[in-house]
């Protein structure tokens, strides 16, 4: 198991390497530089030369890349020059409020997610099956960026319940309360599509489960059904809903750049959306393969539970 | 399970429980909801007009816009004299003033302003880059002569010196600051404005608060909260809710909603110009009766009340009207006249003529670019202009307008927020400002006579007759009609109910010491 997991670890960073190379390659073949970019209708050629320089990017793409390669290896990620800060910094800062935002998403998504999946899986075709399938169903297709501006209009602004944006109140914030009213509708907006797919899923791998002819058994043998349902099938069937929750925070990682822009939490999401119309190319790698990274991390954790729930899958 | 369900509701039924007053801000705290995160704090390494909102109630410059005009009246400088040959501006500084970090304020912290900027082998200089410092390329030499008198020396006279020194590139920061801090200068700004410096909380939140020793007198707000709202419809849900007191560029669709109900509207036309870039070297718009049948048959009013919904006015000519002393009010917009624009097309022989015009998706000062643009392509379809558009994302897009429209479009849309009614002119109609000269004349128009009168008024310090040549400048160009003229932006901002006493200004600086909240 030790040696599995070094050896996924030790596979992260080729993953790393080739995606900080095609992220390299793309923002250098957007057009537009970011001297054009900070000089807005001032970016005469003659002016975006000098800043340019100014700026270090008048060096060819290969030699950039390697500079910046060679300084991150030694833990500096560099300036980011669009928000004026070490870009290190401003990515720890920014992807700790995102990893809160998509963490509290995910830990929805998931409980309700298994939940509607098994009360419709044990109701298969009944009222209750149809009817939460059905909002199963209006969840996917919802766009999640609407569906959060709807939720800032009915508690924000009408009932004023709740605040429309931000991660804790602008002055005498703080403290746990207030970064949960804060939390509640973006994380509750960015969950439910997520949400929607591990409850089909959970659905379908618990039917083929219940269909099984040890469940057959075990009904035969007078089991309570609560105790078929949660212990033994939904036990069983967990080997398949993992991997789908381990790809649903991927999902809800990349969701939360929508997110955060329309709730405006300070996230890593929103910095990377910047950071690109800037052209600020440091900040962009930076956020890139702290994000790639984790995402990499995340399916990793998947695949060891799911190895561990069942140790026939090879490690 | 039943409990974690239970649980859950509970949490949510308590968190939904929570008291109305939750949004409300704090009394004697203005807060202000922004359209972006400040980029940096550093006056001389910033270029957004966003950054400037809170730059200019953290510092002063040698001399401000006067309350509602572009005109320049005294700040850290008292007075000021400029020699018979305008080469140099010597200054009389205000005495016992100090920065927010203590240090005092005087001729050495404006030369070392002024060199940190300009001379490269300065040791601070790498706090920067500058990218506006060409605003002071004028400058040869800045002298302190005594503790209080500064002396520039100008390569060349440049009239719009004293309204750049008013720009916030202008803006004087703590020298000790700048030398405690080096590269981090702009998060931990020092200057001698109406407030200081307090916090800067990454995407969240710049708090400034009141300085008590303001030498123009202290406000009587304890503090501002300058909150970053990049979503234009959550910056509106925010104002609704009453998270913040004040928010500006209210989108068109939405500003109808903040005119009443609890809120005051304001509005101010400034010192923008949005237009159409003409082709005048090649094409149909070589013609001149092609380009003012262009002007005569795009309907500014309907584009300017329908699409615009009223955040913008008609624009006569290339100068905003907000120029006031240079503004030559005798001109007309050209009226909307499908007829005089086919017969015009008709007697140049283009009727029928395919144009290849540039519309950017979004940008600084461009409003609402696209629906705008394929308003003026139906109008032009009108008077048989076949027009293409190509759309492109506004860095893209000033990647190819900028080097010039040869070869590649008819047309590009454009716009232009300034500080002196020479700048734009000078940058984008002067014969020696056509692209491979380096300059943003893109359309390739030329008239030695205009070039004349802008070298000229950039050259005289003497305002009225500076005023006369601009406005014969003017008459000129609307006749020439290398753009079509379309509109004048007119800044919005909301405030509560609760906000007095603000105003905003031509400038479009936010300008908030004498702001009360009660």
């Amino acid at each position: 198991m030790r040696g599995y997991i070094l050896k996924r670890l030790f596979s992260i960073i080729p993953v790393l390497l080739g995606l900080t190379i095609i992220v390299f390659l793309i923002m250098t073949l957007i057009p537009g530089d970011p001297a054009t970019a900070i000089l807005g209708s001032y970016a005469t050629p003659e002016n975006v030369a000098k800043l340019n320089r100014d700026l270090g990017l008048d060096k060819s793409i290969v030699e950039q890349y390697f500079i910046w390669l060679s300084n991150m290896l030694q833990g500096d990620f560099g300036r980011s020059y669009s928000l004026n800060r070490p870009v290190l910094d401003e990515v720890l800062e920014r992807f700790s409020a995102t990893l809160i935002l998509s963490g509290t998403a995910l830990v929805l998504c998931t409980l309700w997610g298994v939940l509607i999946g098994i009360w419709t899986a044990a109701r298969q075709y009944g009222w209750t099956d149809k009817i939460l399938t059905f909002i199963v169903l209006i969840g996917i297709s919802i766009p999640s960026f609407w569906l959060g501006l709807l939720l800032i209009l009915l508690f924000a602004v009408q009932l004023r319940w709740l605040p429309a944006s931000g991660m804790y109140a602008i002055y005498g914030g703080g403290g746990l309360l207030d970064l949960a009213k804060h939390l509640l509708l973006p994380s509750l907006t960015l969950s439910v599509v997520a949400t929607g797919v591990i409850a089909r899923l959970t659905r379908s791998a618990m039917l083929e489960v219940l269909r099984q002819d040890f469940i057959r058994t075990g009904r035969a043998k007078g089991v309570p059904e609560r105790q078929i349902l949660y212990r033994h099938a939904f036990k069983a069937a967990l080997v398949t809903i993992i991997p789908v929750i381990g790809v649903q925070a991927g999902f809800v990682l990349g969701g939360a750049v929508y997110i955060e822009t329309v709730f405006q939490w300070p996230g890593v999401g929103r910095m990377l959306v910047q950071a690109i119309s800037q052209r600020d190319i440091l900040l962009v790698q930076g956020g890139v393969v702290i994000v790639a990274a984790c995402y990499v991390l995340f399916n990793l954790l998947a695949d060891i539970a799911q190895s561990w729930l069942d140790p026939r899958v090879k490690t | 399970m039943n409990k974690i369900v239970g649980t859950v509701g509970f949490a949510m039924a308590m968190a939904f429980a929570t008291p109305a007053a939750l949004s409300q801000t704090p009394p004697d705290v203005l807060v202000v909801g922004q359209i972006a995160e400040p980029k940096s704090l550093d006056p001389a390494a910033v270029t957004a007009v966003n950054d400037f909102r809170i730059l200019m109630n953290v510092y002063d410059g040698l001399v401000r816009y006067q309350d509602g005009a572009l005109e320049v009246e005294p700040s850290l400088a008292k007075s000021w004299a400029i020699s018979g040959d305008g080469l140099t501006y010597t200054f009389e500084l205000r005495e016992g003033v100090t920065f927010h970090d203590g240090t005092p304020f005087d001729a050495k912290a404006v030369e070392f302003n002024f060199d940190r900027m300009l001379d490269e082998n300065h040791p601070y200089h790498d706090t920067g880059p500058f990218p506006l410092s060409f605003f002071f390329s004028a400058i040869k030499d800045v002298e302190a002569v005594d503790a209080d008198t500064v002396k520039f020396t100008l390569n060349a006279p440049y009239a719009p010196f004293l309204s750049n020194l008013a720009y916030p590139t202008g803006l004087i920061v703590s020298p000790e600051a700048v030398k405690k801090h080096d590269k981090d200068f702009g998060r931990s700004p020092s200057g001698t404005g109406p407030f200081k410096f307090a916090e800067w909380e990454s995407n969240a939140k710049v708090v400034v608060t009141r300085n008590d020793d303001y030498w123009d007198g202290a406000s009587k707000l304890q503090a501002i909260v300058f909150r970053p709202i990049t979503d234009a419809n959550t910056r509106v849900a925010e104002m609704l809710s009453g998270g913040i007191d004040m928010m500006v560029e209210i989108p068109p669709d939405s500003v109808a909603q903040f005119d009443g109900n609890g809120f005051a509207l304001h509005e101010q036309a400034g010192p923008h110009v949005w237009f159409l870039i003409l082709n005048a070297k090649e094409g149909p718009f070589a013609d001149k009766r092609v380009r003012q049948a262009v002007n005569y048959a795009i309907d500014k009013k309907t584009l300017v009340e329908n699409v615009l919904q009223g955040t913008a006015e008609i624009a006569a000519g290339p100068t905003p009207p907000a120029f006031a002393w240079a503004y030559n009010d005798g001109l007309q917009p050209y009226p909307y006249d499908p007829e005089k624009a086919m017969s015009l097309i008709n007697e140049a022989g283009h009727d029928g003529a395919e144009l290849t015009f540039y519309v950017t998706e979004g940008g600084s000062g461009m409003l609402d670019p696209v629906p705008m643009g394929a308003a003026i392509q139906a109008d032009l379809a009108k008077v048989g202009l076949k027009v293409k558009i190509e759309t492109y994302e506004w860095n893209t897009f000033l990647g190819k307008v900028n080097p010039g429209l040869e070869g590649k479009a008819d047309m590009a849309e454009m716009a232009w927020m300034t500080n002196d009614p020479d700048t734009l002119p000078y940058l984008a109609l002067r014969t020696g400002a056509w692209p491979d000269k380096k300059g943003f004349n893109s359309g390739y128009y030329s008239n030695p006579e205009v070039d004349k009168l802008l070298e000229a008024a950039r050259k005289s310090t003497d305002q009225d007759e500076r005023a006369k040549l601009y406005r014969k400048m003017q008459e000129i160009v609307h006749d020439d009609a290398p753009w079509a003229f379309i509109a004048n932006w007119k800044q919005n901002a909301a405030t509560g109910d609760h906000v007095k006493g603000f105003k905003l200004q031509p400038s479009f600086f936010l300008l908030l010491k004498d702001v009360t909240k009660g």
